[in-house]
């Protein structure tokens, strides 16, 4: 079970920092940045899994006493929620800088902005 | 091909640090200290069946409070940096909606909104929440807007819910420090029956007005994107 959570969080960062260095293309990077995202939230809930736990939501299979036996970790899947929403804010920044960025040159090929490079 | 080179080179250094990482991973078999307390004592504490649920609004509102803070500070930003100067719109007619988006959209916006609040008030109770909902509100706009190109949010309504919702999650948090234990404290409510949809004190009301002002923020993010849009037509 963790296993493969595991392996698919490693894939899924690899290919996204793949798509971040490769691409040419503004949207196909963000769209990379997007997948290791992802791939990282994938990873904090693998790390917070014990082992033949439940969700942890309380209900008649867990009782409300000696919960703690029963269940997940709940806080990396807390965490989780505020990295998703972080990683929202971060994409839809990131897109309305594409857009200004193409309203400036017609261009979304990152070769064409040479302004801070030396 | 030196640049590809580098490329290959950092991807194949990370995969094997992944790698050795995986070797020395074990799922552990007991949970860590604090989350054994919350395990615990959530339902006597706090009184919300899911666990994730007290811990985001409650054992660490003010990180939520926070969360809310910043997608506030993304959607004044991306408002404020796609502004458009209403110069005379020189619009083009848009591209009819095919027939099918224009039914789905009449006949889904309702549903999608009902579904949404839904998981925001029962956020408490089973999987979802106050973010959860608000993204799905949002969608019910994204169909809205994708039906019609030239439906227009009514911006005063919006930025109302969302400044209303925000200073009430702020007020509610006072009141904990007034009434209760301190900031955010659940229990200015009585924590109410374990399991029902009026109870764990005022985590129904804090995920509420969560899940409007996510709502309202995200669909004030896409209008902006679709203002943009409508001037370059």
């Amino acid at each position: 079970m963790e296993t493969i959570a595991l392996i698919t969080s490693f894939v899924l960062i690899l290919i996204g920092l793949y798509g971040i260095l490769s691409q040419k293309n503004i949207l196909k990077m963000i769209v990379g940045f997007s997948l290791f995202d992802t791939g990282l939230h994938v990873l904090i809930v693998t790390v917070g899994y014990i082992r033949g736990g439940t969700a942890p939501i309380l209900d008649q299979v867990t009782g409300t006493s000696n919960v703690s036996d029963k269940i997940v970790d709940p806080i990396p899947q807390a965490l989780v929620l505020t990295a998703i929403v972080i990683g929202l804010g971060v994409t839809a920044l990131m897109l309305a800088y594409a857009l200004k960025m193409y309203q400036e040159k017609q261009s979304l090929d990152i070769r064409d902005f040479k302004e801070l490079k030396w | 091909m030196i640049r590809n080179f580098f490329i290959i080179l950092i991807i194949a250094g990370l995969a094997g640090v992944f790698v050795s990482l995986f070797w020395e991973f074990g799922a552990s078999d007991t949970l860590t200290p604090l989350a054994t307390h919350y395990a615990n004592n959530g339902a006597a504490e706090v009184g919300a069946p899911n666990l994730v649920t007290s811990i985001v609004v409650t054992y660490r509102g003010l990180d939520t409070l926070g969360e809310v803070t910043i997608l506030f500070l993304v959607a004044a930003i991306i408002s404020f940096f796609l502004k458009v100067e209403k110069k005379g719109q020189k619009m083009a007619p848009p591209r009819v909606s095919s027939e099918i988006i224009l039914t789905a959209s009449k006949l889904l916006v309702p549903v999608v909104l009902v579904l949404g609040i839904y998981v925001f008030v029962n956020g408490h109770l089973t999987p979802g929440g106050g973010f959860q909902g608000g993204a799905i509100i949002a969608t019910a706009f994204v169909l809205l807007l994708m039906a019609n190109p030239r439906f227009e949010l009514n911006h005063r309504i919006i930025a109302a819910v969302e400044s209303v919702s925000g200073m009430a999650f702020v007020l509610v948090g006072v009141l904990g420090i007034l009434l209760a234990g301190g900031f955010l404290d659940n229990k200015i409510l009585p924590l109410g029956h374990f399991g029902k949809l009026f109870s764990a004190g005022a985590i129904p009301i804090i995920y509420s007005l969560v899940g409007l002002k996510v709502g309202s923020e995200l669909s004030n993010i896409l209008s902006n994107f679709q203002d943009v849009q409508k001037d370059e037509l």
